[in-house]
Formats: structure tokens, C-alpha cells, sequence
């Protein structure tokens, strides 16, 4: 089973982002292979749509499980139409967080913000931008 | 001539700039681009009589039994609005631009496209002054098409075009002050006033406009960074509006000051011609 997490740097030694659409690398473990792969995310600089852009490129790689702190409504749509669950994040460490995991000790996540997308928006009544 | 009045952020005072701007200038347009909150209305009453247009734009409508999982459109789509998941194409019309993109590439003829209103505009008569305002429904997060819609309406025989422009400087701003002779900024007296400030200048001087700033609020001996800019920036200052109780009650209780008193009529006829100046390429 592949599990993607949201990280913050490209090494084994890295934190999970708090961001799930723009978090500069995803981290994907294979519970099955034990391998684990650490990629950009391409869809981290896009003017909008990011989310659903970043949770595409999940979708494509085959992953059946998130672990993130949030996540917006956008990229939670995309996720759940592929039928990945979600799961909310204990603590910065991949490791615990992945330990946790396997043992069911996570809790599904349902922290799904509105996001901070919207075209044309003002931006500056403390809104969405 | 046209003139755009913007700012950084809200509640600076461009709806107070922008009526007294229309009243004073007689013969005048006032356009209400602030899509998202118009309030131009309440100072130019007489908005229930209005005639009123729907603004409405295209969505893609996916055919899910003709779509054959292809994945064109969701390549294409620069603004991510479209997701493969599973078997099926989901669209995410918060981030959809209507650009019709996907239904033209398409191969299997599964997307085709739908109106759907977004708002609305109203257009109405005050005196010597038109009135055309723009208002989104809620929930829409894309209101460009309002305003263009409400470019679309003014005759050049309406007079000097007031436009009321929305606070930041985000696209929908872009598309207010794209066709102005001039960008009237303005700007509060506090740190974060001359930030936004900032803001809006530099994209004012992006779009090559004649820039003027009113400085609002201010008060005499008082530490004023937006002044700061100004002279910092080689910004010219049209105007200083005094930080003043009897303007703020008169703008609050959504009376046009410059209708009200004599004073104001003068303060704000000023900047009108210092703009109409600047506009028509003099150095102001």
C-alpha cells in the first residue's frame, strides 16, 4: 500500500509540510516494499488550482493513503473520488507518523478547509484570495 | 475621461472619493466594480428601480458516458479545474476560467458548455449622474465578467466615468483600471496603509497609468507613512482629506458630503480637476 505525506525537504530526515497542495515534496512510502520515494510537487507554484493539481498527481501514482495536517476541499475531492483515505497528522515525524499508521493508531482527517483559491477575488477584506 | 479609484485594501475610503467624484463632476458615470460588496448604491438611491441584466458565464458540462477517460482536457485545463479520478472528470468551477478550452479539445465530444448566472448588473439614473453597479452572487469566486459587462454599457455620452474599483490589486482590479486615463490611489495614514499602498502603485505604473494619490484621514503634525511614500516614490498628492467627524457621519449615514456642504462640494471638485489634469497628460 502506498501512503503519501507532505514534506518539507527532499531526505529521509525531513518534517511533514502543513500545507497539502503547495508543499515543495511528497513523501511516498510503500508499506508492502518498504521502499520510499521523495519527489517534487509540480503543482506547488501553480497560480491556482494547486491542490487539485497536486492531489492528481497522487491519484496517478498509484497511492491509497494520505497523511497530512489538512487539506482543502479541492484536493480533498479529487482524493476521496479515487477512494484514498485520509489521515490526520500526529506530530512533525514521518516515522512516528508511519508507525502510527500501521498500528491504526491515526484518526481520519476532517480538518477540510474552504482553501485559499478563487480567481479575481479581492484578497484583501481578509478573505479567500 | 475615466477615472479608476483604488486602493489596497478596504475601508480606505474609495466609495467616499467616488460618489463625491460623480456628484461634483455633473455629468457622470459612476461604475460600482466592487463586485463582491458593492455599496455605491446606498449613496446614489433609487437602486430598487433599477433595470437589471444577469451576468452569466460558461461552465464545461462533462458527458460521463461519451467521456473515454482520455485525460485531454484535464491536461489541458492551465488552471487545474479539471480532475481525473477514478474513471470519470471532475470539474472544480471555483477555479474554472470559462475559457471553453476543454470542450473544443475534447475527442470524444463528451464536454459541452452551459451558462450559469454569476450576478447581475444594474443600471439606473440619479439626477445628472448614472448609476451602473455590478454585484456577484454569493458563492461565486470569479467576477470579471461582471465587470466587463459593466465597461460594456458605458456611452461616451454619460460624462467623466467614475470607477469605483474593488480593494487589493487582483485581477479583478487589473480589469477595472485597464481602460482608466488615470488611477487615483487612495491611502491611509498607517504603516499598513502605505503597504497597500505600495501595492496598488506599482501595479498602477505596470498598466503605464497617470497616477495621482489622496491621502485620507490625515491629520495635520501627524506621522503619516503613505505620506512618506508619496514623497519618497515621487508620487503626486492630489489631495489630503482631513481626518474630519462631520465627513465621516455624513459618509456613514450614506449621505454624499459634497451634496451636503458647500466645503466639500469645493474639496472634492479639487481632486476632480487635479485628475481631469493629470488625465488629460499634464504634470499634476
Amino acid at each position: 500500500m502506498k501512503i503519501a505525506i507532505p514534506v518539507n525537504e527532499n531526505n529521509e530526515q525531513t518534517t511533514i509540510c502543513p500545507s497539502f497542495g503547495r508543499t515543495p515534496f511528497y513523501l511516498i512510502a510503500d508499506t508492502d516494499s518498504g521502499e520510499r520515494v521523495i519527489f517534487d510537487n509540480t503543482a506547488a507554484n501553480q497560480a491556482g488550482g494547486a491542490g487539485i493539481a497536486a492531489a492528481q498527481s497522487l491519484v496517478d501514482r498509484g497511492v491509497e493513503a494520505v497523511i497530512s495536517p489538512r487539506c482543502g476541499e479541492n484536493a480533498a475531492r479529487v482524493l476521496s473520488a479515487a477512494g484514498i483515505k485520509m489521515y490526520k497528522m500526529q506530530g512533525d515525524s514521518v516515522e512516528e507518523n508511519l508507525k502510527a499508521f500501521a498500528e491504526g493508531a491515526l484518526l481520519a482527517l476532517d480538518d477540510i478547509h474552504p482553501g485559499f483559491h478563487g480567481p479575481g477575488g479581492s484578497g484583501s477584506r481578509g478573505g479567500r484570495e | 475621461m475615466k477615472i479608476a479609484v483604488l486602493s489596497g485594501k478596504a475601508g480606505t475610503g474609495k466609495t467616499l472619493l467616488s460618489v463625491n467624484l460623480a456628484y461634483v463632476a455633473k455629468e457622470a458615470t459612476y461604475v460600482d466594480c466592487d463586485v463582491e460588496e458593492p455599496n455605491g448604491h446606498l449613496y446614489f438611491k433609487g437602486s430598487e428601480d433599477a433595470k437589471r441584466t444577469t451576468v452569466s458565464r460558461k461552465f464545461p458540462v462533462i458527458d460521463d458516458g461519451k467521456c473515454t477517460s482520455c485525460r485531454v482536457c484535464v491536461d489541458f485545463c492551465r488552471f487545474n479545474a479539471l480532475a481525473m479520478a477514478g474513471e470519470t472528470v471532475t470539474l472544480f468551477d471555483n477555479v474554472c476560467h470559462s475559457c471553453g478550452g476543454c470542450a473544443i479539445l475534447c475527442p470524444s465530444g463528451a464536454i459541452s458548455e452551459e451558462d450559469r448566472s454569476i450576478g447581475e448588473v444594474s443600471d439606473y439614473r440619479v439626477g445628472s449622474v448614472r448609476v451602473l453597479s455590478g454585484k456577484m452572487n454569493t458563492g461565486e469566486a470569479f467576477g470579471i465578467p461582471i465587470i466587463r459587462t459593466l465597461f460594456s454599457r458605458i456611452d461616451p455620452s454619460d460624462g467623466t466615468v467614475v470607477v469605483d474599483c474593488p480593494p487589493g490589486s487582483s485581477c479583478a482590479v487589473m480589469e477595472s483600471i485597464r481602460d482608466a486615463d488615470v488611477c487615483v490611489l487612495v491611502a491611509e495614514p498607517t504603516i499598513f496603509g502605505s503597504h497597500n499602498l505600495d501595492m496598488v502603485a506599482r501595479l498602477a505604473k505596470l498598466f503605464d497609468k497617470q497616477i495621482g494619490v489622496v491621502l485620507n484621514k490625515y491629520e495635520e503634525g501627524r506621522e503619516n507613512p503613505s505620506e512618506h511614500y508619496c514623497e519618497e516614490n515621487g508620487l503626486p498628492v492630489f489631495e489630503k482629506i482631513p481626518f474630519d467627524k462631520d465627513l465621516g457621519m455624513h459618509h456613514s449615514e450614506a449621505r454624499i458630503a459634497a451634496q451636503e456642504e458647500k466645503r466639500y462640494a469645493e474639496l472634492f471638485s479639487g481632486i476632480l480637476g487635479k485628475a481631469n489634469k493629470a488625465a488629460s497628460g499634464g504634470v499634476s
